[in-house]
Protein backbone atom coordinates (compact mmCIF):
# COMPACT_ATOMS: atom_id res chain seq x y z
CA UNK A 1 0.00 0.00 0.00
CA UNK A 2 2.78 2.62 1.10
CA UNK A 3 4.75 1.41 -2.14
CA UNK A 4 1.50 2.86 -4.56
CA UNK A 5 1.30 5.52 -2.46
CA UNK A 6 4.73 6.18 -2.96
CA UNK A 7 4.69 5.69 -6.62
CA UNK A 8 1.76 7.88 -7.02
CA UNK A 9 3.65 11.15 -5.76
CA UNK A 10 6.74 10.47 -8.06
CA UNK A 11 4.51 10.44 -10.98
CA UNK A 12 3.95 14.11 -11.19
CA UNK A 13 7.44 15.31 -10.62
CA UNK A 14 9.15 14.23 -13.83
CA UNK A 15 7.20 15.93 -16.42
CA UNK A 16 8.79 18.62 -17.69
CA UNK A 17 8.93 20.87 -20.81
CA UNK A 18 9.47 17.90 -22.83
CA UNK A 19 9.44 17.52 -26.80
CA UNK A 20 5.58 18.07 -26.62
CA UNK A 21 6.20 21.63 -25.15
CA UNK A 22 8.66 22.66 -27.48
CA UNK A 23 6.93 21.69 -30.27
CA UNK A 24 4.01 23.83 -28.77
CA UNK A 25 6.07 26.97 -28.63
CA UNK A 26 7.49 26.34 -31.91
CA UNK A 27 3.93 26.18 -33.48
CA UNK A 28 2.56 28.88 -31.31
CA UNK A 29 5.03 31.30 -32.59
CA UNK A 30 4.35 30.27 -35.99
CA UNK A 31 0.58 30.87 -35.83
CA UNK A 32 1.52 34.26 -34.61
CA UNK A 33 4.12 35.14 -37.29
CA UNK A 34 2.18 34.07 -40.54
CA UNK A 35 0.56 36.35 -41.73
CA UNK A 36 3.45 38.81 -41.08
CA UNK A 37 5.83 36.06 -43.15
CA UNK A 38 3.18 35.30 -45.76
CA UNK A 39 1.72 38.73 -47.59
CA UNK A 40 -0.34 37.27 -50.62
CA UNK A 41 -4.16 37.01 -49.68
CA UNK A 42 -4.39 33.62 -50.93
CA UNK A 43 -2.15 32.12 -47.95
CA UNK A 44 -3.97 34.03 -45.61
CA UNK A 45 -6.97 33.31 -46.66
CA UNK A 46 -6.01 29.23 -46.60
CA UNK A 47 -4.75 29.91 -43.25
CA UNK A 48 -7.84 31.54 -41.90
CA UNK A 49 -10.06 28.54 -43.25
CA UNK A 50 -7.84 26.71 -41.49
CA UNK A 51 -8.19 28.09 -37.76
CA UNK A 52 -11.84 28.19 -38.97
CA UNK A 53 -12.67 24.82 -39.43
CA UNK A 54 -10.07 23.66 -36.88
CA UNK A 55 -12.07 25.46 -34.29
CA UNK A 56 -15.42 23.83 -35.56
CA UNK A 57 -13.93 20.38 -35.28
CA UNK A 58 -12.81 21.20 -32.14
CA UNK A 59 -15.91 21.97 -31.05
CA UNK A 60 -17.41 19.44 -32.56
CA UNK A 61 -14.99 16.73 -31.22
CA UNK A 62 -16.19 18.12 -27.36
CA UNK A 63 -19.55 16.33 -28.05
CA UNK A 64 -18.79 13.87 -30.07
CA UNK A 65 -14.83 13.03 -29.67
CA UNK A 66 -14.94 13.56 -25.61
CA UNK A 67 -18.93 13.09 -24.78
CA UNK A 68 -19.80 10.40 -27.72
CA UNK A 69 -22.69 11.94 -29.19
CA UNK A 70 -21.90 12.32 -32.94
CA UNK A 71 -23.80 15.03 -34.07
CA UNK A 72 -24.30 15.30 -38.17
CA UNK A 73 -26.12 18.05 -37.86
CA UNK A 74 -23.56 20.75 -36.51
CA UNK A 75 -24.01 23.36 -39.71
CA UNK A 76 -26.96 24.41 -38.02
CA UNK A 77 -25.14 26.01 -35.18
CA UNK A 78 -22.83 27.25 -37.78
CA UNK A 79 -26.07 28.85 -39.93
CA UNK A 80 -27.49 29.97 -36.69
CA UNK A 81 -24.57 32.33 -35.67
CA UNK A 82 -23.88 33.63 -39.18
CA UNK A 83 -27.50 34.14 -39.47
CA UNK A 84 -28.31 36.15 -36.23
CA UNK A 85 -25.86 38.44 -36.54
CA UNK A 86 -26.44 39.15 -40.09
CA UNK A 87 -30.02 39.53 -40.02
CA UNK A 88 -29.41 41.51 -36.58
CA UNK A 89 -27.21 44.22 -38.59
CA UNK A 90 -29.00 44.01 -41.49
CA UNK A 91 -32.31 45.01 -40.26
CA UNK A 92 -31.44 47.04 -36.84
CA UNK A 93 -28.30 48.01 -37.32
CA UNK A 94 -26.59 46.22 -34.33
CA UNK A 95 -22.91 45.77 -33.99
CA UNK A 96 -21.59 42.58 -35.01
CA UNK A 97 -19.71 41.55 -32.08
CA UNK A 98 -22.86 42.18 -29.91
CA UNK A 99 -24.76 39.94 -33.04
CA UNK A 100 -22.02 37.31 -32.19
CA UNK A 101 -22.95 37.04 -28.58
CA UNK A 102 -26.58 37.16 -29.87
CA UNK A 103 -25.53 34.29 -32.28
CA UNK A 104 -23.65 32.26 -29.64
CA UNK A 105 -27.20 32.95 -27.13
CA UNK A 106 -29.47 31.66 -29.81
CA UNK A 107 -27.32 28.81 -30.69
CA UNK A 108 -26.91 27.57 -27.40
CA UNK A 109 -30.88 27.86 -26.92
CA UNK A 110 -31.42 26.19 -30.20
CA UNK A 111 -28.57 23.23 -28.56
CA UNK A 112 -30.79 22.35 -25.61
CA UNK A 113 -34.29 22.72 -27.75
CA UNK A 114 -32.37 19.81 -30.24
CA UNK A 115 -30.55 17.70 -27.39
CA UNK A 116 -33.55 17.68 -24.89
CA UNK A 117 -35.32 14.95 -27.37
CA UNK A 118 -32.51 14.09 -29.55
CA UNK A 119 -30.32 12.84 -26.30
CA UNK A 120 -32.66 10.00 -25.58
CA UNK A 121 -31.67 7.91 -28.71
CA UNK A 122 -28.18 6.66 -28.64
CA UNK A 123 -25.85 5.93 -31.33
CA UNK A 124 -26.54 6.19 -34.50
CA UNK A 125 -30.48 7.53 -34.11
CA UNK A 126 -28.81 10.20 -32.37
CA UNK A 127 -26.57 10.99 -34.90
CA UNK A 128 -29.65 10.41 -37.46
CA UNK A 129 -31.74 12.68 -35.84
CA UNK A 130 -29.07 15.63 -35.98
CA UNK A 131 -28.85 15.38 -40.15
CA UNK A 132 -32.61 15.13 -40.08
CA UNK A 133 -32.44 18.40 -37.73
CA UNK A 134 -29.72 20.32 -39.99
CA UNK A 135 -31.99 19.72 -42.95
CA UNK A 136 -35.33 20.73 -41.46
CA UNK A 137 -33.47 23.96 -40.65
CA UNK A 138 -31.79 24.15 -43.99
CA UNK A 139 -35.01 24.28 -45.63
CA UNK A 140 -36.66 26.90 -42.84
CA UNK A 141 -33.63 29.19 -44.06
CA UNK A 142 -34.31 29.10 -47.90
CA UNK A 143 -38.10 29.73 -47.37
CA UNK A 144 -37.56 32.40 -44.74
CA UNK A 145 -37.68 35.89 -46.55
CA UNK A 146 -37.12 37.73 -43.80
CA UNK A 147 -33.18 36.36 -43.45
CA UNK A 148 -33.03 36.89 -47.46
CA UNK A 149 -34.37 33.07 -48.41
CA UNK A 150 -32.15 31.40 -50.46
CA UNK A 151 -30.46 34.52 -52.35
CA UNK A 152 -28.92 35.32 -48.95
CA UNK A 153 -27.84 37.99 -47.21
CA UNK A 154 -25.12 40.62 -48.81
CA UNK A 155 -23.87 42.53 -45.91
CA UNK A 156 -23.11 46.56 -45.97
CA UNK A 157 -19.58 47.11 -46.81
CA UNK A 158 -18.44 49.38 -44.01
CA UNK A 159 -15.52 51.88 -43.34
CA UNK A 160 -12.52 49.07 -41.69
CA UNK A 161 -12.86 48.97 -37.93
CA UNK A 162 -12.27 46.72 -35.59
CA UNK A 163 -15.55 47.87 -33.92
CA UNK A 164 -17.39 47.31 -36.99
CA UNK A 165 -15.87 44.11 -37.62
CA UNK A 166 -14.92 44.76 -41.11
CA UNK A 167 -11.36 44.99 -42.83
CA UNK A 168 -11.98 44.93 -47.12
CA UNK A 169 -8.42 46.10 -46.91
CA UNK A 170 -6.29 43.35 -45.58
CA UNK A 171 -6.59 39.83 -44.48
CA UNK A 172 -3.91 40.24 -41.27
CA UNK A 173 -6.94 41.43 -39.18
CA UNK A 174 -9.88 38.28 -39.68
CA UNK A 175 -6.53 36.36 -39.16
CA UNK A 176 -5.48 36.86 -35.53
CA UNK A 177 -9.55 36.99 -34.63
CA UNK A 178 -10.08 33.70 -35.66
CA UNK A 179 -6.68 32.40 -33.96
CA UNK A 180 -7.75 34.08 -31.01
CA UNK A 181 -11.36 32.15 -31.47
CA UNK A 182 -9.32 28.65 -32.08
CA UNK A 183 -7.36 29.46 -29.02
CA UNK A 184 -10.41 30.17 -27.23
CA UNK A 185 -11.82 27.11 -28.07
CA UNK A 186 -8.57 25.05 -27.94
CA UNK A 187 -8.02 26.40 -24.37
CA UNK A 188 -11.62 25.67 -23.28
CA UNK A 189 -11.08 22.11 -24.11
CA UNK A 190 -7.72 21.81 -22.56
CA UNK A 191 -9.38 22.92 -19.39
CA UNK A 192 -12.55 20.54 -20.14
CA UNK A 193 -10.00 17.52 -20.82
CA UNK A 194 -8.08 17.72 -16.97
CA UNK A 195 -11.04 18.75 -14.86
CA UNK A 196 -14.30 16.71 -13.52
CA UNK A 197 -16.31 17.37 -16.43
CA UNK A 198 -13.94 16.05 -19.11
CA UNK A 199 -13.98 12.89 -17.08
CA UNK A 200 -17.56 12.84 -16.55
CA UNK A 201 -17.86 13.46 -20.60
CA UNK A 202 -15.71 10.57 -21.07
CA UNK A 203 -17.46 8.61 -18.74
CA UNK A 204 -20.76 9.00 -20.15
CA UNK A 205 -19.50 8.17 -23.77
CA UNK A 206 -17.81 4.56 -22.71
CA UNK A 207 -20.87 3.72 -21.19
CA UNK A 208 -23.77 6.02 -20.19
CA UNK A 209 -25.59 3.42 -17.80
CA UNK A 210 -22.72 3.07 -16.08
CA UNK A 211 -22.20 6.53 -15.35
CA UNK A 212 -25.19 7.48 -14.05
CA UNK A 213 -24.72 4.61 -11.61
CA UNK A 214 -22.33 6.55 -9.96
CA UNK A 215 -24.15 9.94 -9.23
CA UNK A 216 -23.80 11.80 -13.29
CA UNK A 217 -26.64 13.45 -14.23
CA UNK A 218 -25.89 12.37 -17.59
CA UNK A 219 -28.74 14.26 -19.53
CA UNK A 220 -27.30 17.56 -17.73
CA UNK A 221 -23.80 16.47 -18.90
CA UNK A 222 -24.74 16.18 -22.39
CA UNK A 223 -26.63 19.21 -22.22
CA UNK A 224 -23.80 21.18 -21.15
CA UNK A 225 -21.55 19.72 -24.36
CA UNK A 226 -23.54 20.49 -26.52
CA UNK A 227 -24.33 24.04 -25.21
CA UNK A 228 -20.51 24.43 -25.29
CA UNK A 229 -19.96 22.86 -28.74
CA UNK A 230 -22.89 24.88 -30.43
CA UNK A 231 -21.39 28.05 -28.74
CA UNK A 232 -18.43 28.20 -30.39
CA UNK A 233 -19.72 27.12 -34.08
CA UNK A 234 -21.84 29.72 -33.87
CA UNK A 235 -18.65 32.07 -33.02
CA UNK A 236 -17.36 30.83 -36.01
CA UNK A 237 -20.81 31.34 -38.24
CA UNK A 238 -20.50 35.49 -37.04
CA UNK A 239 -16.65 35.28 -37.92
CA UNK A 240 -17.27 33.48 -41.53
CA UNK A 241 -20.40 36.04 -42.20
CA UNK A 242 -18.42 39.19 -41.34
CA UNK A 243 -15.60 37.96 -43.17
CA UNK A 244 -17.44 36.71 -46.43
CA UNK A 245 -19.78 39.44 -45.84
CA UNK A 246 -22.51 37.11 -48.10
CA UNK A 247 -23.98 34.12 -46.51
CA UNK A 248 -27.44 32.00 -48.06
CA UNK A 249 -28.24 28.94 -46.61
CA UNK A 250 -26.55 26.38 -48.83
CA UNK A 251 -22.75 28.04 -47.88
CA UNK A 252 -23.53 28.00 -43.93
CA UNK A 253 -26.50 25.12 -43.40
CA UNK A 254 -25.71 22.80 -45.54
CA UNK A 255 -24.84 18.88 -44.76
CA UNK A 256 -21.85 18.34 -46.51
CA UNK A 257 -20.25 20.92 -44.03
CA UNK A 258 -21.23 19.01 -40.88
CA UNK A 259 -19.79 15.80 -42.07
CA UNK A 260 -16.50 17.70 -43.33
CA UNK A 261 -16.09 18.81 -39.80
CA UNK A 262 -17.09 15.73 -38.42
CA UNK A 263 -14.58 14.03 -40.89
CA UNK A 264 -11.82 16.40 -39.86
CA UNK A 265 -12.12 15.50 -36.67
CA UNK A 266 -12.15 11.62 -37.46
CA UNK A 267 -8.79 11.58 -39.55
CA UNK A 268 -7.16 14.14 -36.54
CA UNK A 269 -8.32 11.73 -33.83
CA UNK A 270 -11.48 12.12 -31.78
CA UNK A 271 -11.40 12.22 -28.59
CA UNK A 272 -7.73 13.94 -28.12
CA UNK A 273 -7.03 17.85 -27.99
CA UNK A 274 -4.70 17.97 -30.82
CA UNK A 275 -6.42 15.34 -33.05
CA UNK A 276 -9.25 18.53 -35.21
CA UNK A 277 -6.21 21.07 -35.30
CA UNK A 278 -3.73 18.29 -36.97
CA UNK A 279 -6.79 16.56 -38.68
CA UNK A 280 -8.22 20.23 -40.67
CA UNK A 281 -4.25 21.03 -41.08
CA UNK A 282 -3.77 18.25 -43.01
CA UNK A 283 -7.06 18.02 -44.79
CA UNK A 284 -8.16 21.50 -45.95
CA UNK A 285 -4.47 22.27 -48.15
CA UNK A 286 -4.74 18.47 -49.27
CA UNK A 287 -8.35 19.35 -50.72
CA UNK A 288 -6.93 23.17 -51.74
CA UNK A 289 -4.28 21.59 -54.02
CA UNK A 290 -6.40 18.92 -55.39
CA UNK A 291 -8.44 21.75 -56.72
CA UNK A 292 -5.70 23.21 -57.98
CA UNK A 293 -4.23 20.03 -59.72
CA UNK A 294 -7.44 19.10 -61.17
CA UNK A 295 -9.02 22.63 -61.55
CA UNK A 296 -12.97 22.54 -63.10
CA UNK A 297 -12.45 19.07 -64.55
CA UNK A 298 -11.07 17.32 -61.47
CA UNK A 299 -14.20 18.51 -59.61
CA UNK A 300 -15.16 16.23 -56.39
CA UNK A 301 -11.36 14.75 -56.62
CA UNK A 302 -10.84 16.21 -52.95
CA UNK A 303 -13.85 14.04 -52.10
CA UNK A 304 -12.55 11.09 -53.46
CA UNK A 305 -9.65 11.81 -51.31
CA UNK A 306 -11.37 12.63 -48.53
CA UNK A 307 -13.33 9.47 -48.60
CA UNK A 308 -10.43 6.95 -49.01
CA UNK A 309 -8.67 8.83 -46.39
CA UNK A 310 -11.66 8.18 -44.02
CA UNK A 311 -12.49 4.74 -45.02
CA UNK A 312 -8.46 4.55 -43.97
CA UNK A 313 -8.76 5.53 -40.84
CA UNK A 314 -11.74 4.01 -39.95
CA UNK A 315 -10.07 0.39 -40.93
CA UNK A 316 -6.73 0.96 -40.04
CA UNK A 317 -6.46 3.62 -37.41
CA UNK A 318 -9.60 4.54 -35.42
CA UNK A 319 -7.77 6.43 -33.34
CA UNK A 320 -7.02 8.87 -36.14
CA UNK A 321 -3.26 10.55 -36.85
CA UNK A 322 -3.17 11.44 -33.14
CA UNK A 323 -3.26 8.03 -32.02
CA UNK A 324 -0.57 6.72 -35.19
CA UNK A 325 1.70 9.45 -33.44
CA UNK A 326 1.28 8.36 -29.90
CA UNK A 327 1.59 4.52 -31.04
CA UNK A 328 5.05 5.66 -32.27
CA UNK A 329 6.49 7.49 -29.72
CA UNK A 330 5.26 4.51 -27.63
CA UNK A 331 7.87 2.34 -29.07
CA UNK B 1 -32.98 -0.65 11.45
CA UNK B 2 -34.38 -0.84 8.33
CA UNK B 3 -32.68 0.35 5.18
CA UNK B 4 -33.99 -0.44 2.11
CA UNK B 5 -37.86 -1.25 2.24
CA UNK B 6 -39.92 -2.92 -1.01
CA UNK B 7 -43.79 -3.12 -0.90
CA UNK B 8 -45.77 -4.69 -3.34
CA UNK B 9 -43.48 -4.04 -6.24
CA UNK B 10 -45.24 -5.14 -8.83
CA UNK B 11 -42.97 -4.18 -12.86
CA UNK B 12 -44.88 -5.08 -16.00
CA UNK B 13 -43.27 -5.19 -19.69
CA UNK B 14 -46.55 -5.18 -21.70
CA UNK B 15 -47.95 -8.78 -20.72
CA UNK B 16 -45.00 -9.57 -18.75
CA UNK B 17 -45.28 -10.03 -15.05
CA UNK B 18 -41.33 -9.48 -14.11
CA UNK B 19 -42.13 -8.84 -10.35
CA UNK B 20 -45.29 -8.93 -8.64
CA UNK B 21 -46.04 -7.96 -5.59
CA UNK B 22 -42.56 -8.39 -3.82
CA UNK B 23 -42.23 -6.86 -0.45
CA UNK B 24 -38.97 -7.12 1.94
CA UNK B 25 -36.56 -5.25 4.15
CA UNK B 26 -32.94 -4.72 4.31
CA UNK B 27 -31.92 -4.10 7.81
CA UNK B 28 -28.29 -2.04 7.77
CA UNK B 29 -25.47 -3.88 8.49
CA UNK B 30 -27.26 -7.45 6.98
CA UNK B 31 -25.68 -9.31 3.91
CA UNK B 32 -28.84 -10.04 1.84
CA UNK B 33 -28.78 -13.07 -0.90
CA UNK B 34 -31.18 -12.75 -3.60
CA UNK B 35 -31.46 -16.08 -5.44
CA UNK B 36 -33.94 -17.99 -8.17
CA UNK B 37 -33.47 -19.35 -11.60
CA UNK B 38 -33.41 -17.14 -14.73
CA UNK B 39 -36.24 -14.81 -15.40
CA UNK B 40 -37.03 -14.91 -11.92
CA UNK B 41 -37.30 -11.28 -11.56
CA UNK B 42 -34.08 -10.48 -9.29
CA UNK B 43 -32.26 -7.97 -11.68
CA UNK B 44 -35.58 -6.25 -12.77
CA UNK B 45 -36.07 -5.65 -9.18
CA UNK B 46 -32.44 -3.83 -8.79
CA UNK B 47 -33.16 -1.75 -12.13
CA UNK B 48 -36.23 -0.47 -9.93
CA UNK B 49 -34.32 0.08 -6.57
CA UNK B 50 -31.67 1.64 -8.75
CA UNK B 51 -34.19 4.04 -10.70
CA UNK B 52 -33.37 2.60 -14.12
CA UNK B 53 -37.01 1.50 -14.28
CA UNK B 54 -39.98 2.80 -12.65
CA UNK B 55 -42.02 0.25 -10.33
CA UNK B 56 -45.48 -0.39 -12.13
CA UNK B 57 -46.84 -0.05 -8.53
CA UNK B 58 -45.53 -0.31 -5.30
CA UNK B 59 -43.37 1.28 -2.71
CA UNK B 60 -39.49 1.51 -3.09
CA UNK B 61 -37.77 3.52 0.58
CA UNK B 62 -34.73 3.99 1.18
CA UNK B 63 -33.98 5.06 4.67
CA UNK B 64 -37.73 6.37 4.74
CA UNK B 65 -37.11 8.41 1.60
CA UNK B 66 -39.16 7.20 -1.63
CA UNK B 67 -36.87 6.19 -4.39
CA UNK B 68 -39.90 5.87 -7.22
CA UNK B 69 -40.00 8.40 -9.41
CA UNK B 70 -35.68 9.29 -8.96
CA UNK B 71 -33.04 9.02 -11.45
CA UNK B 72 -30.10 6.62 -11.38
CA UNK B 73 -27.52 9.42 -10.63
CA UNK B 74 -30.02 11.02 -7.79
CA UNK B 75 -30.62 7.21 -6.47
CA UNK B 76 -26.46 6.60 -6.01
CA UNK B 77 -25.98 9.94 -4.40
CA UNK B 78 -28.32 9.11 -1.92
CA UNK B 79 -26.35 6.22 -0.88
CA UNK B 80 -26.99 3.42 -3.16
CA UNK B 81 -23.87 1.89 -5.27
CA UNK B 82 -24.45 -0.49 -7.70
CA UNK B 83 -22.57 -2.87 -9.92
CA UNK B 84 -24.14 -4.85 -12.64
CA UNK B 85 -25.13 -8.87 -14.48
CA UNK B 86 -22.93 -7.82 -17.37
CA UNK B 87 -19.83 -5.94 -16.36
CA UNK B 88 -19.48 -2.27 -17.69
CA UNK B 89 -16.05 -1.04 -16.78
CA UNK B 90 -15.12 2.56 -18.72
CA UNK B 91 -13.00 0.40 -21.16
CA UNK B 92 -11.43 3.14 -23.09
CA UNK B 93 -9.91 4.58 -19.54
CA UNK B 94 -7.41 3.37 -17.29
CA UNK B 95 -8.78 1.28 -14.27
CA UNK B 96 -7.93 3.94 -11.99
CA UNK B 97 -9.68 6.56 -14.56
CA UNK B 98 -12.85 4.33 -13.20
CA UNK B 99 -12.83 4.68 -9.85
CA UNK B 100 -11.98 8.39 -9.99
CA UNK B 101 -14.91 9.38 -12.26
CA UNK B 102 -16.91 7.97 -8.99
CA UNK B 103 -14.71 9.92 -6.22
CA UNK B 104 -15.58 13.37 -7.98
CA UNK B 105 -18.90 13.40 -6.67
CA UNK B 106 -16.86 14.48 -3.46
CA UNK B 107 -13.72 16.02 -4.66
CA UNK B 108 -14.13 17.45 -8.26
CA UNK B 109 -10.19 17.99 -7.99
CA UNK B 110 -8.40 15.21 -10.33
CA UNK B 111 -5.45 15.09 -8.01
CA UNK B 112 -7.36 14.52 -4.60
CA UNK B 113 -9.96 12.03 -6.45
CA UNK B 114 -7.12 10.26 -7.48
CA UNK B 115 -5.77 9.57 -4.54
CA UNK B 116 -8.97 8.28 -3.02
CA UNK B 117 -9.48 6.18 -6.08
CA UNK B 118 -6.25 4.53 -5.07
CA UNK B 119 -7.99 3.52 -1.51
CA UNK B 120 -10.25 2.04 -3.23
CA UNK B 121 -8.08 0.04 -5.54
CA UNK B 122 -5.93 -1.34 -2.75
CA UNK B 123 -9.12 -2.59 -1.00
CA UNK B 124 -10.11 -4.56 -4.43
CA UNK B 125 -6.17 -5.27 -4.82
CA UNK B 126 -5.95 -3.54 -8.57
CA UNK B 127 -3.34 -0.75 -7.59
CA UNK B 128 -0.60 -2.35 -9.13
CA UNK B 129 -2.71 -2.34 -12.31
CA UNK B 130 -4.11 1.30 -12.21
CA UNK B 131 -2.46 2.87 -15.06
CA UNK B 132 -2.76 0.51 -17.44
CA UNK B 133 -6.81 0.13 -19.55
CA UNK B 134 -9.61 -1.38 -17.67
CA UNK B 135 -9.85 -3.23 -21.02
CA UNK B 136 -6.82 -5.52 -20.33
CA UNK B 137 -8.38 -6.63 -17.35
CA UNK B 138 -10.35 -10.53 -17.15
CA UNK B 139 -14.24 -10.45 -16.28
CA UNK B 140 -13.10 -11.24 -12.59
CA UNK B 141 -10.67 -8.42 -12.06
CA UNK B 142 -13.36 -6.19 -13.78
CA UNK B 143 -16.26 -7.20 -11.29
CA UNK B 144 -13.81 -6.02 -8.66
CA UNK B 145 -12.98 -2.72 -10.47
CA UNK B 146 -16.82 -2.34 -10.50
CA UNK B 147 -16.82 -2.76 -7.11
CA UNK B 148 -14.26 -0.12 -6.37
CA UNK B 149 -15.72 2.24 -8.57
CA UNK B 150 -18.97 1.48 -6.96
CA UNK B 151 -17.60 1.63 -3.14
CA UNK B 152 -16.12 5.56 -4.52
CA UNK B 153 -18.99 6.93 -4.40
CA UNK B 154 -19.56 6.07 -0.72
CA UNK B 155 -22.74 3.79 -0.74
CA UNK B 156 -24.64 2.58 2.47
CA UNK B 157 -26.20 -0.22 0.56
CA UNK B 158 -24.54 -1.59 -2.40
CA UNK B 159 -26.13 -4.07 -4.72
CA UNK B 160 -24.08 -7.09 -6.42
CA UNK B 161 -25.28 -8.30 -9.97
CA UNK B 162 -23.89 -11.76 -10.17
CA UNK B 163 -20.66 -11.71 -8.33
CA UNK B 164 -19.25 -14.48 -9.42
CA UNK B 165 -20.85 -15.19 -12.80
CA UNK B 166 -18.28 -15.57 -15.62
CA UNK B 167 -15.42 -15.71 -12.78
CA UNK B 168 -13.40 -18.70 -13.15
CA UNK B 169 -13.08 -20.70 -9.92
CA UNK B 170 -10.06 -19.71 -8.43
CA UNK B 171 -11.19 -16.14 -8.29
CA UNK B 172 -13.93 -16.90 -6.57
CA UNK B 173 -12.78 -16.87 -2.95
CA UNK B 174 -11.05 -13.70 -3.22
CA UNK B 175 -14.42 -12.29 -4.39
CA UNK B 176 -16.25 -13.63 -1.34
CA UNK B 177 -13.28 -12.39 1.10
CA UNK B 178 -13.94 -9.00 -0.26
CA UNK B 179 -17.56 -8.77 0.02
CA UNK B 180 -17.03 -10.10 3.51
CA UNK B 181 -14.78 -7.40 3.76
CA UNK B 182 -16.11 -4.68 2.43
CA UNK B 183 -18.84 -5.13 5.55
CA UNK B 184 -16.34 -5.04 8.40
CA UNK B 185 -14.75 -2.45 7.59
CA UNK B 186 -16.42 -0.29 5.67
CA UNK B 187 -19.93 -0.74 7.35
CA UNK B 188 -21.57 -1.65 4.25
CA UNK B 189 -25.18 -3.26 3.56
CA UNK B 190 -25.04 -5.15 0.90
CA UNK B 191 -27.55 -7.22 -1.19
CA UNK B 192 -26.56 -9.79 -3.92
CA UNK B 193 -27.88 -11.55 -6.78
CA UNK B 194 -26.01 -14.95 -7.08
CA UNK B 195 -26.35 -18.21 -8.75
CA UNK B 196 -23.71 -20.05 -7.20
CA UNK B 197 -25.56 -21.39 -3.94
CA UNK B 198 -21.90 -22.50 -2.34
CA UNK B 199 -20.93 -18.71 -1.98
CA UNK B 200 -24.63 -17.16 -1.54
CA UNK B 201 -24.82 -19.27 1.47
CA UNK B 202 -21.06 -18.76 2.92
CA UNK B 203 -22.05 -15.08 2.58
CA UNK B 204 -25.67 -13.95 3.50
CA UNK B 205 -27.42 -13.23 6.55
CA UNK B 206 -30.03 -14.03 4.87
CA UNK B 207 -31.63 -14.95 1.73
CA UNK B 208 -34.75 -14.14 -0.54
CA UNK B 209 -35.51 -16.46 -3.25
CA UNK B 210 -37.83 -15.44 -6.21
CA UNK B 211 -39.51 -17.42 -8.50
CA UNK B 212 -41.42 -15.65 -11.52
CA UNK B 213 -41.53 -12.28 -9.93
CA UNK B 214 -43.01 -13.55 -6.54
CA UNK B 215 -40.74 -13.98 -3.19
CA UNK B 216 -41.52 -17.78 -2.41
CA UNK B 217 -39.13 -17.56 0.63
CA UNK B 218 -37.14 -15.32 2.70
CA UNK B 219 -35.07 -16.33 6.13
CA UNK B 220 -31.94 -17.98 6.99
CA UNK B 221 -29.75 -19.47 4.40
CA UNK B 222 -30.48 -22.89 6.34
CA UNK B 223 -34.10 -22.37 6.04
CA UNK B 224 -34.36 -21.35 2.04
CA UNK B 225 -32.48 -23.90 0.99
CA UNK B 226 -35.20 -26.43 2.81
CA UNK B 227 -38.47 -24.82 1.73
CA UNK B 228 -40.10 -27.02 -0.73
CA UNK B 229 -40.95 -24.87 -2.65
CA UNK B 230 -37.27 -23.28 -3.39
CA UNK B 231 -36.20 -26.74 -3.85
CA UNK B 232 -39.12 -27.57 -6.72
CA UNK B 233 -38.36 -23.75 -8.55
CA UNK B 234 -34.58 -23.57 -7.97
CA UNK B 235 -32.54 -26.19 -6.50
CA UNK B 236 -34.18 -29.42 -7.74
CA UNK B 237 -34.26 -32.60 -5.80
CA UNK B 238 -30.87 -33.53 -6.31
CA UNK B 239 -29.56 -30.54 -4.57
CA UNK B 240 -27.55 -31.35 -1.54
CA UNK B 241 -27.50 -28.71 1.51
CA UNK B 242 -23.78 -27.31 1.46
CA UNK B 243 -22.18 -27.01 5.08
CA UNK B 244 -23.00 -23.07 6.33
CA UNK B 245 -20.28 -23.10 8.99
CA UNK B 246 -17.74 -22.75 6.40
CA UNK B 247 -15.54 -19.29 5.96
CA UNK B 248 -16.64 -17.79 3.26
CA UNK B 249 -14.53 -18.95 0.38
CA UNK B 250 -12.18 -21.70 2.03
CA UNK B 251 -13.25 -24.26 -0.09
CA UNK B 252 -13.16 -24.58 -3.83
CA UNK B 253 -16.86 -25.17 -5.24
Amino acid sequence: MATAAAAEQGMGARRGLGLGGIVFIVLVAAALAFPVVFRLPYHRDLAIRILLYATMAQAWNILAGYCGQVSLGHAVFFGTGAYTASALQMHWGVNPWIGLIAGVAVAVALSQGIGRPCFRLRGHYFAIATIAIGEIIHTLAINWDFIGGARGLTLPIKQDSLLAFQFSGSKFIYYYIVLALMAGCFLVTWHIERSRIGYYLRAIREDADAAQSVGIPVAKYKLIAIAISAAFVAMGGTFYAQYTLYLDPDSVFPLSLSILVCLLAVVGGVGTLWGPLVGTALMIPLSEWTRIQFGGTGSGVDLIIYGGLLTTVAVFQPTGFVGLVRRWRRR
Amino acid sequence: MVLLTLNGVTKRFGGLLANNNVSFEVDEGEILGLIGPNGAGKSTLFEQINGFYPPTAGRIEFRGQSLVGLRPDQVNRLGIGRTFQKVKPFLGMTVIENVMVAAMQYDPDPAKARRDALTFLEIVELADQRDTSARSLSIGGRKRLEMARAMATKPRLLLLDEVTGGVDQRTIPTLLQLISRLRKEQGLTLVVIEHNMRVIMSISDRIVALHLGEVIANGTPAEVVRSPKVIEAYLGDSFVVPETNRAPGSGRA
